[in-house]
């Protein structure tokens, strides 16, 4: 289990350093100088003013050089200043990551919630009208674009019914959960009915190739009830591939959902790192990217270790190659 | 089942209850929707008109051009003047010439902490915005223009400015900072000042403010807070408290205003045109819906190193060949007047003798005829090496409106016999690369925004054209290279006599109207959103914002 553990640590190191490297790379690639851009619209500005801004936010230095400090000062912890924000990496970040977590670990939690039982009703009966009616619902959720999806509830919640708030984390001046919660609904509805028809799928097609196997139709010959049959030996099974989906998915709840957060006022990771990408904000961009993308290291992680959870004859030495 | 729907019910309903509450808010609070979210805070680094538009209602310039373009002073008593002897030309030791301008700062103007606003703060103020790490935007203001600033007491300061230029009086730009709590920071580490600077660390704290009202509360990203400043020395503020949300989705923008979770949307970080033009067809009973044309110039950067538009006579046809009046009423609903010069009609110094050009399509097939453009083939004009009169037309991509425009005129060239061929790219390669380096082939649609009385040095002199050499520096995209503009751009500045002053703007607009580097098209309105219940909110049309007198706007009996 350590050796295991050692071992995926250093591919996870060695896999962020390169992410490091290659979004350096990507963003400096980009066309366009963030101080001519600033500059762009300053018929004022001369050539003078472009090269003393450019000398103050260290643009004017070789970008190997620039990354070197960044890593440099990165593996002590300091992970400088924001750009754009003028202030410290991890105070523009850390709010960001919790709203984002919030909004989307609520509706992640909600959609699985839901796929769950949908998908296991709809693999009983496939074929039936109400496997059809479940499999109209995912596409449905699956095909509707976000920003769309928002506007109608919206539309619909905020603007017709009046029922719902169109935007925002909260009334302002008001801190207390309750008062936030009726903020929460149309975003994390939102969220909810774009990933829940996916999620039904995945957990659908599983448990319609386990409920094939032989051990169901042993078990079933063997006189267990079907709800035993179903939810504790079949769905056991049938987890294993959806843990594989939910694992990778993990990801996305650190870099942000751009669209709903956009629609919905909602100041959270995918709006940052939008911005900071097209801001030039190297630091925030990458410290953003990498979290992501340590999440989803992290996420495949627990995926290897729930596979020897879910199926005792997987071991760490199987899942270690 | 049943206690489990129950429950549902009763949250749903507890839900619907709490979320209901906001819609019955008093007319104190003024919640203001915008489409963009400040970065950062402090005045004079890294400029953006979400930020400015919020900070309007926090502090007051020295000077400002109001809503009919005209220079006035709010943070000082009066505008200098040399008539009134608080202005006066002044040779330096190096002999040359410059101005002395005396200003006194409000006796009433106090830091939103009760501190006096003081020569200390000014000179202050010039320290840092002239030192070269603290990464002020506009340094030229305090590196070149202004050369020294005496105190002579502590309400009353001379800035000596450079040149003995014609708006001597004019320091829009000087944002005042409280040296009582800056200037700590400031010596500490001026190159860590942009980031350690109050404005940024503590933007709550009341002394850093000087308007009608103080930022008070900030959730970063999402909305700011304003509420009235104790120490103002003007006229009581009509809000309790503002509300500035930012909605970066104008389409949710729109549904929050409609849900009266917003009440206003300004012009100046609003909803696009086009958008504002829909929504007054379906909602204008319900909102007064102002489209202020102002400052924003629409108009197409010509390169004129392409042989084709080299010659003026294709230049003058191009323009000649679309219909600007069409366009204006049947895309714009006439909202957005058609430009004829790069110089607003609203500004003092436009004048109407220049040359116009109608739509004439008649003349504008002779003038190509003229510059050998006279044969078709399959529709397209060609010269008589056979080479088909086609250019390249850009502009910034996802722009709808822009890009709506350049159909229309595409389409327009088409029936005059000349090809063209869009090429459009996403505002920061268009900006960031292509216009920056010139490396647009043709013709580039896209605007420019200055201020009233805007001496367009940057754009139409011929040093000022970006090259390699130059490391880019300029906004002459065009190429364009006439001695007597350069004369007339150069004079313009210390010439201020009136009608010698008159003579060289009436001369510019006609080499401008003459030459025509670039295309004229439309002066962009700004729509303004603003709820029946608001009197007195009235759009400038130009940088400073609607925010700047917010203490006279009132609310409806």
């Amino acid at each position: 289990m350590t050796r295991f553990l050692a071992s995926r640590l250093l591919q996870a190191l060695f896999v962020l350093l390169l992410m490091s490297m290659l979004v350096t790379v990507l963003i400096a690639l980009m066309p366009g100088d963030p101080v001519d851009l600033m500059l762009a619209g300053n018929p004022k500005a001369t050539a003078a003013d472009a090269a003393r801004l450019k000398a103050l936010y260290g643009l004017d230095r070789p970008l190997w050089e620039r990354y070197a400090n960044w890593l440099g000062a990165a593996l002590t912890g300091d992970f400088g200043y924001s750009r754009l924000f003028a202030q410290p990496v991890p105070a523009v970040l850390l709010p960001r990551l919790g709203n984002t977590l919030l909004l989307l670990g609520a509706s992640f939690v909600l959609a699985v919630a839901i796929a769950l039982p949908l998908g296991v009703l709809a693999a009983r009966r496939p074929y039936s009208l109400l496997d059809d009616a479940v499999n109209l619902f995912c596409f449905a959720g699956i095909s509707v674009p976000p920003f769309w999806l928002a506007l109608l509830l919206i539309l619909l919640f905020a603007v017709t019914l009046g029922w719902l708030p169109a935007s925002g984390m909260g009334p302002v001046g008001e801190d207390g959960w309750l008062a936030r919660l009726p903020h929460f609904v149309l975003p994390v509805a939102t969220l909810t009915l774009a990933s829940v028809g996916g999620y039904t799928r995945y957990v659908r097609a599983s448990m319609l190739v386990e409920l094939r196997q032989d051990y169901v139709r042993t078990a079933r010959a063997k006189g267990l009830e079907e709800g035993q049959v179903v939810w504790r030996h079949t769905l056991r099974n049938a987890l294993i591939p959806i843990v594989t989906i939910v694992a990778l998915e993990f990801g996305t709840l650190f870099s942000g959902a751009l669209v709903t957060e956009t629609m919905f006022a909602w100041p959270g990771m995918g709006k940052l790192i939008y911005d900071s990408i097209m801001g030039n904000d190297l630091n925030v961009a990458l410290v953003a990217l990498l979290l992501a993308t340590a999440t989803t290291l992290a996420g495949n992680l627990l995926a290897d270790m729930a596979y020897a959870a879910l199926d005792p004859r997987i071991t760490f030495k199987d899942v270690r190659s | 089942m049943r206690h489990v729907l129950a429950v549902l019910a009763l949250t749903a309903g507890l839900i619907v209850n709490l979320a209901a509450a906001p819609a019955f808010a008093a007319r104190d609070t003024l919640t203001i929707g915008i489409s963009q979210f400040p970065a950062n805070w402090h005045p004079s680094i890294e400029p953006m008109s979400a930020k400015h538009f919020i900070l309007d209602a926090t502090r007051r310039p020295f000077t400002v051009y109001d809503a009919d373009w005209k220079l006035g002073c709010l943070l000082c008593t009066a505008l200098p003047s040399v008539e009134a002897g608080t202005a006066a030309l002044e040779t330096r030791a190096d002999g040359r010439q410059g101005y002395a301008v005396t200003y006194t700062i409000h006796p009433d103007a106090r830091w939103g902490d009760g501190t006096p606003i003081t020569t200390k703060d000014v000179l202050f103020t010039w320290e840092v915005g002239r030192h070269p790490q603290s990464g002020f935007t506009n340094a030229d203001l305090f590196t070149r223009d202004i050369v020294g600033v005496d105190a002579k007491d502590d309400k009353t300061f001379t800035i000596h400015r450079d040149k003995p230029l014609c708006t001597y009086a004019e320091i829009n730009d000087f944002a005042v900072l409280p040296a009582h709590l800056e200037k700590a920071v400031f010596d500490s580490d001026p190159a860590a000042y942009r980031q350690r600077s109050r404005y940024e660390t503590d933007t709550t704290n009341p002394g850093l403010w000087y308007g009608p009202y103080r930022i008070t509360a900030i959730e970063s990203g999402a909305h700011v807070v304003l509420e009235p400043n104790p120490s103002w020395w003007g006229p009581k503020p009509p809000f309790r408290r503002i509300v500035v949300k930012a909605i970066e989705n104008t389409a949710a923008l729109e549904a929050n205003l409609l849900s009266g979770g917003l009440d206003l949307i300004p012009g100046e970080a609003g909803l696009p045109f086009e958008q504002a033009l829909a929504f007054e067809k379906k909602n204008g009973a319900k909102y007064s819906v102002i489209f202020k044309p102002g400052l924003v110039f629409e108009h197409i950067d010509l390169n004129l190193d392409n042989p084709v538009l080299a010659d003026a006579r294709v230049r003058r046809a191009l323009l000649l060949a679309v219909d600007r009046g069409a366009i204006s009423r049947q895309l714009f609903e006439n909202r957005q007047p058609v430009a004829h010069n790069q110089v607003n009609p609203l500004d003092r110094v436009y004048v109407e003798d220049f040359r116009h050009y109608p739509y004439d399509p008649k003349e504008a097939a002779k003038l190509l005829d003229e510059a050998g453009w006279g044969e078709k083939r399959g529709g397209t004009r060609v010269n008589a090496k056979g080479e088909k009169l086609s250019l390249e037309f850009m502009t910034t991509a996802g722009n709808r409106a822009r890009e709506l425009l350049q159909q229309v005129l595409q389409a327009q060239w088409k029936q005059a016999g000349v090809e063209v061929r869009i090429a459009n790219e996403p505002a920061r390669v268009f900006f960031g690369q292509t216009l920056h380096e010139r490396r647009h082939k043709a013709m580039a649609l896209f605007a420019w925004i200055s201020s009233p009385e805007n001496i367009p040095r940057t754009t139409f002199h011929s040093t000022m054209v970006p090259t390699a050499a130059n490391n880019w520096s300029g906004q002459n995209y065009m190429n364009f290279k006439n001695p007597e503009m350069d004369r007339i751009l150069d004079d313009l500045e210390t010439v201020c006599e009136p009608a010698a002053n008159k003579r060289l703007w009436t001369r510019l607009q006609q080499i401008y109207a003459d030459e025509l580097p670039s295309l004229p098209l439309f002066f962009r309105a700004d729509p303004h959103i603003l709820p029946k219940w608001i009197d007195g909110i009235v759009p400038t049309g130009h940088e400073a914002s609607t925010m700047l007198w917010i203490e006279t706007w009132k609310v409806k009996e």
